[in-house]
């Protein structure tokens, strides 16, 4: 097999004096979707957020051990977390717009990484909408407020937004727990194409969901990962007991 | 005993009535304040207004005339009370004062809420509120004892002046302008910043590119309401601008606003003669202006409208 992505080596994380992740140990597959469940309060988001280090504007947390993106270790004092966010974007579980124009979202990115030029944007802000099969809903409004979409149009245009900056790694928090089937089915769809060419890593309650889009998932308990493999063993075969506890709906 | 219909317990009959003076006690405080701002409103216009009707003023003149002469006898062609000079020194006053005041009180709002979270709550916030709690004639005497010697030594000018109003006005809009704006900018949602932060960018551009652009319906407000309160400041505006009634040549040389010009004047009018009446109509001006921000701030309240 192929070096993974990330690499996740004795991973601890600390609110306060509270452990929320312990002894975390994983490795995740470039260009694959890799499903993250578990009950709510087991970590799982938390951990998403130490890949990209989103988790550093909380006051009073901490972290041990080491994540290696590509061999290298984005905790280590050098890293610039500003490079690190570029390469490892976000969708989060409401779709955050910013209140400006369908455009000026899109080219939000490019343009703090220094993209001026009008005609680059313009390309930039059609193949990002294209990319999360957005376009041909708002072509012909992009000067309008993004706020003015539906909840599924929203989110799509925050991957969108992601897409702009060409990160590598796009991890997802539940990204479709606050829309309608349609919607979620369409989030899908995209989660399914955008892995051709990203790592993808992603938080769902929906066990069907990470049925449906992953290839491998991992099961988190209390914070620890307690199980990891293919997804498809995942849910028919665990090796754990707590998974098959999990997965058959005997508690969560 | 059947329930529900028919007796009425002594409890419920308590109730009730507890129900109904809580009605009407919350509708007639409500009822009095409507009334006591409507008497307010009406006794300032009818007075204002005697100006034009009773003195037959020509409006235009009492607004676009910079000559005041209100005691002018009727031998000489009768009172003259222009006081464009007053209004256009109020509102060059306010616009300098919030123009100073206004940017310095957004940065510190920034820097209390984004940048130094701890500190700015537990030291520029107290200093904020010691900061609105001082009287203005505080402010005024602080302004004439240390401000205006300041200018006349420095600048050899007479030290009273348009630009020693819009300094002292500009200290006293901060507290407004700043805790309306951290309050606008804590509304925010956290998701903007974390969207912002994921997306790659450092601090600075998520405060100058996402946060100031998603808060400016609630700064606009801020500084149109510091706008305002400049605006009906008299006392310490009166102690400092040196209260000669010119339009002013330039920042430095004295003037005066409406709210000074009717605090000098009104212990030494006879109800009645057409400079009390004068005096009224200013006050009724300042109303009228009150209530164009007032309605200013409701449009930028509402925020940015796309098509």
């Amino acid at each position: 097999m192929a070096q993974p992505k990330i690499t996740i080596n004795n991973l601890n994380f600390y609110y306060g004096s509270n452990r929320a992740l312990k002894d975390v140990n994983l490795e995740i597959e470039a260009h694959a979707v890799t499903a993250l469940i578990g009950p709510s309060g087991c970590g799982k988001s938390t951990f998403l957020r130490t890949l990209n280090r989103l988790n550093d504007l909380i006051d009073g947390a901490r972290i041990s051990g080491e994540i290696l993106l590509d061999g290298q270790n984005i905790y280590a004092p050098e890293v610039d977390v500003v490079a690190l966010r570029k390469r490892v974007g976000m969708v989060f579980q409401r779709p955050n717009p910013f209140p400006m124009s369908i455009y000026d979202n899109i080219a939000y990115g490019p343009r703090i990484h220094g993209i001026t030029s009008r005609r680059e944007l313009d390309g930039i802000v059609e193949r990002s909408l294209k990319a999360a099969a957005l376009w041909d809903e708002v072509a012909g409004r992009l000067r309008h407020s993004a706020l003015g979409l539906s909840g599924g149009q929203q989110q799509r245009l925050c991957i969108a937004r992601l897409l702009a900056v060409e990160p590598e790694v796009v991890l997802m928090d539940e990204p479709s727990s606050a829309l309608d089937p349609i919607s979620t089915l369409k989030i899908e769809e995209l989660i399914h194409n955008l892995k051709e060419k990203y790592t993808i890593v992603i938080v769902t309650h929906n066990m069907q969901q990470a049925a449906r889009v992953s290839d491998y998932t991992t099961f988190f308990l209390n914070g620890e990962m307690v199980e990891y493999d293919e997804t498809e063993i995942i849910f028919t075969k665990p090796r754990d007991k707590r998974t098959e506890d999990y997965i058959t709906g005997r508690f969560g | 005993m059947q329930r529900g219909t028919g007796t009425m317990t002594a409890t419920r009959r308590k109730q009730l009535y507890r129900e109904y003076l809580g009605h009407y006690l919350t509708f007639a405080c409500a009822v009095l304040l409507i009334v006591i701002t409507l008497a307010i409103v009406v006794f300032i216009a009818l007075q204002g207004l005697a100006t034009f009707f009773a003195n037959h003023i020509n409006p235009w003149q009492f607004l676009f005339s910079t000559r005041w002469q209100p005691d002018r006898p009727l031998s000489e062609g009768g009172p003259l009370v222009g006081t464009l000079a007053f209004t256009v020194g109020s509102i060059a006053v306010s616009l300098l004062a919030v123009l100073i005041g206004g940017p310095l009180s957004v940065v510190a709002a920034v820097f209390m809420v984004e940048i130094a979270p701890g500190w700015g709550r537990k030291v520029l916030q107290p200093a904020i509120e010691i900061l609105a709690g001082i009287p203005s004639v505080v402010y005024g005497w602080i302004g004439l004892s240390l401000l205006v010697p300041f200018l006349r030594h420095e600048l050899h000018t007479l030290g009273f002046s348009l630009l020693a109003g819009c300094l002292v006005l500009a200290v006293m809009i901060i507290p407004t302008v700043v805790s309306l704006t951290a309050d606008s900018l804590r509304s925010l949602s956290r998701d903007l910043k974390e969207a912002a932060y994921a997306l790659g960018s450092t601090r600075w551009q998520t405060i100058s590119r996402v946060l100031l652009p998603a808060a400016r319906p609630g700064i606009m407000t801020a500084i149109v309401l510091g706008l305002a309160r400049a605006f009906g400041e008299a006392l310490a505006v009166q102690m400092v601008i040196g209260n000669t009634r010119n339009l002013p040549a330039s920042i430095l040389s004295p003037m005066t606003t409406l709210t000074s010009a009717i605090t000098m004047d009104m212990g030494y009018t006879i109800p009645g003669t057409a400079w009390n009446n004068a005096l009224w109509s200013m006050s009724l001006l300042l109303l009228l202006i009150t209530f164009g921000f007032i309605i200013l701030i409701r449009l930028v309240g509402r925020g940015r409208v796309y098509r």
